[in-house]
């Protein structure tokens, strides 16, 4: 592994012409990314992603049971057709169980896929071991289906899971709708003469099969992941249940076609761990970037907030404190010494300072700094908007001098031109306000005690 | 036994019990419904006036909800029968709509207002079949009636609660059903939206449309529907709101909370469980 890499062989690998081998396996663990993430969505949508785990780990007794039985009956024990029909079996069997312990008793869904899965595996680890001591040819490679075993997928493993993938996709297609109503309001589709549990049953068998087919590939205990994780990741990036389902097919096939270069690329990996990891990468990426519902853009969105809070306090404040009696504020302002900044940390003083004379609503001069006209002009609008929405919660809110100060604080920022017009038009209805008066005064001006300001000495 | 359709020999039904009218949108007769061997309905009897705002009044934890359920077969019933112009809920589900309580979907759910509404003409559209232009249009004519045509591409996440509600009503009206049940449709609504629903809901009356409504706010009962069942566990009085709705079946409903029927249940529940 230390090795240098070839260049050659991972254009070879990347272009799928690596030989036959790796060929099948990549294609073949594309085909499964494809299926399990259109699965996986309805899976996840409906709220049967444990579900599904368990399931994965119950197909483990069944594996075991359908080669004790070759064994006996002196059939081809490595049949994976009867392997995996044993693993269908007792995975549905425990489907049935969780339905069943859900259904007839007091317990809670989550108990029952707890104790289905542990049990089955347990069940099924016990199995191996005795298989084990039976001495036909040991476990027979049992323990593969276990972690999963990529790289040993052959042409005919393929070529199923490409039937899979068109069979998944040919489905959720046909029953788009019905899957839909199902997974978003169970009971209105019950009223609405749905059969809610054979249409339920059938996604069931999809994730069954999904699941059942992938054992090879991933594995039991990681076959969850790619059930769960393309659909999670699709979520992050769209609002459309179709889009989500074309992601989730995308991220499942990448998760795939790249796992299974990089175990082609050092043959010593696991395959089905990395196809997981590289869906991990998916994961995080679209948690931390995802333009709406990604952690950073929502972190932006709060960090933007406060910026603009500061900055439209800070404008209004120094609008205040330099206006003049009948005219609009001249003079140097009075920038270090404002109250808005006993809120703020330095840092934050410092980019709102920046912002504002990057903005240019401010400059600075000979003897401090200025507004520009811009500045001015946003710095009246800011004030006109702030006493206006004071009068209106006054008038029509029957609120106190005293207590509009806090909720004019809160809505200034969001004021549009319009509303603004729209508050001052109905004030002068009222005759609350005079006519043509141009910026009305402030109910609480700086000093009378509504709004103290405290001279910060700074820097 | 003219009155009914089909089924009539089979099982015994509403046609053996002459009180209830095979023209009523629903009848309900000896209805019991048991949560875990507890009573929460007891014989319940009620038949549904023609073209009329019925709303189902009564404390909590008095069964209103059950009621509801009970009637669409979304929890089985010990006893009883439930008919719907005399006939099985099956061959007239085509004619019953259904408003769930809104905290009962996920409303992170990836899908638009006007998905959700498309989702009452998915039985018409029938099985496999894609959602044709004629039902967006339905769809969108019934979001406009709830004054959220501004609202359709909005993703449901984006909707305040009232809007949330607005949608599932439209939901409704786009299943163009004649008797609709309702489960909330004024909670946590603002009083803009209180004032939208009860329009489209006197309009669903004057097309000769029945509308039973779970309703909490006692003061408004006066001022939006036209009947009333007062249900504790059992149907106090059920009737037009000039007989019924009066101080003294208020009382009934509501005074007194543990009543004889209530010990009684409570002690079937206890020997059921064996403890």
């Amino acid at each position: 592994m230390s090795a240098s890499i070839d260049t050659a062989l991972v254009l070879d690998i990347i272009s799928f012409q690596a030989g036959y081998n790796t060929t099948v396996v990549v294609f073949g663990a594309m085909c499964l990314g494809i299926a399990s993430g259109v699965v996986g969505t309805f899976a996840l949508l409906r709220g049967r992603a444990m579900v599904s785990d368990a399931i994965a780990h119950s197909t483990l007794p069944g594996l075991a049971l359908a080669f004790i039985l070759a064994v006996y009956t002196g059939w081809d024990a490595k049949n994976i057709f009867l392997l995996l029909a044993g693993a269908t079996c007792s995975g549905l069997f425990a489907l049935l169980c969780m339905h069943m312990i859900v259904y007839y008793s007091r317990l809670s869904e989550d108990v029952a896929i707890g104790a289905s899965l542990s049990v089955f595996f347990g069940f099924g680890i016990v199995l191996l071991s005795v298989i084990q001591n039976l001495g036909a040819g040991g476990e027979g490679g049992l323990h593969h289906f276990i972690y999963g075993q990529t790289a040993a997928m052959r042409g005919h493993d393929a070529e199923t899971l490409a039937y899979l993938a068109v069979a998944c996709l040919i489905l959720v297609i046909l029953f788009l709708k019905e899957f839909k109503i199902i997974c978003f309001d169970t009971e209105f589709a019950r009223v609405d003469g749905w059969p809610v549990q054979a249409i339920d049953a059938l996604m069931m068998i999809l994730v069954v099969s999904v699941t059942v087919i992938g054992l090879q590939t991933v594995g039991i205990l990681l076959m969850i992941a790619l059930l769960t994780i393309p659909a999670t990741s699709a979520r992050f990036w769209t609002e459309k249940l179709s889009v989500m389902i074309v992601l989730s097919a995308l991220f499942g096939a990448l998760s795939g076609y790249f796992g299974a270069i990089a175990s082609a690329l050092f043959p010593r990996l696991p395959a089905g761990a990395v196809i997981v990891c590289v869906s991990g990468v998916f994961f995080v990426f679209s948690l931390c970037f995802a333009p709406r519902r990604g952690v950073l853009a929502g972190a932006a969105r709060v960090v933007q907030l406060r910026l603009r809070v500061g900055v439209e306090h800070l404008l209004r404040e120094l609008y205040e404190r330099n206006e003049g009696a009948d005219s609009a504020p001249t003079g140097p302002l009075p920038l270090a010494s404002v109250g808005v900044w006993r809120a703020l940390g330095g840092f934050e003083r410092w980019v709102i300072t920046q912002y504002l004379l990057l903005k240019k609503y401010v400059m600075r001069g000979e003897d401090g700094v200025y507004f520009t006209p811009r500045g001015l002009q946003e710095a009246e609008f800011l004030t006109r908007a702030h006493r206006l929405w004071e009068e209106y919660r006054m008038q029509f809110g029957a609120l106190a001098t005293t207590h509009v100060d806090y909720s004019a604080d809160l809505a200034e920022h969001v004021l549009t031109p319009e509303l603004v017009d729209l508050i001052e038009r109905s004030l002068k209805g009222r005759g609350s306000i005079r006519e043509g008066a141009g910026l009305p005064g402030s109910v609480h001006p700086l000093g009378s005690g509504a709004h103290p300001v405290e001279v910060v000495q700074d820097d | 036994m003219k009155f009914f359709s089909r089924d009539i020999s089979k099982k015994p039904d509403l046609a053996q019990y002459p009180e209830h009218s095979s023209s009523s949108p629903l009848s309900v007769h000896a209805m019991t419904v048991a949560y875990d061997q507890k009573p929460v309905l007891w014989d319940i009897d009620y038949d549904a006036p023609d073209s009329s705002l019925v709303a189902i009044v009564g404390p909590n934890g008095a069964g209103k909800t059950t009621f509801v359920r009970a009637c669409l077969g979304l929890i089985p019933r010990a006893t009883g029968e439930v008919r719907f112009w005399g006939q099985s809920y099956e061959s007239v589900r085509e004619r019953v709509g259904y408003v769930p309580q809104r905290e009962t979907v996920d409303w992170d759910f990836p899908v638009s207002a006007l998905d959700v509404v498309v989702m009452g003409r998915y039985s018409k559209i029938g099985w496999f079949r894609r959602i044709g232009k004629r039902h967006l249009e339905v769809a969108r004519s019934c979001l406009a009636d709830v004054e959220m045509a501004d609202f359709a591409e909005r993703q449901i996440n984006q909707l305040s609660g009232g809007q949330q509600q607005r949608v599932f009503l439209a939901r409704a009206l786009a299943q163009e059903a004649d008797l609709y049940f309702m489960d909330e449709p004024f909670a946590g609504v603002d009083a803009a939206t209180e004032k939208a629903i009860f329009t489209v809901l006197q309009k669903l009356r004057d097309a000769g449309k029945t509308v039973l409504c779970v309703h909490h706010d006692l003061p408004t009962v006066k001022e939006y529907f036209d009947s009333v069942i007062l249900l504790n566990t059992h149907v106090v009085a059920a009737g037009v709101l000039e007989d019924t709705f009066n101080e003294e079946n208020l009382f009934k409903t509501y005074g007194g909370r543990l009543t004889l029927l209530d010990e009684v249940s409570q002690a079937i529940a206890r020997t059921t469980r064996g403890n």
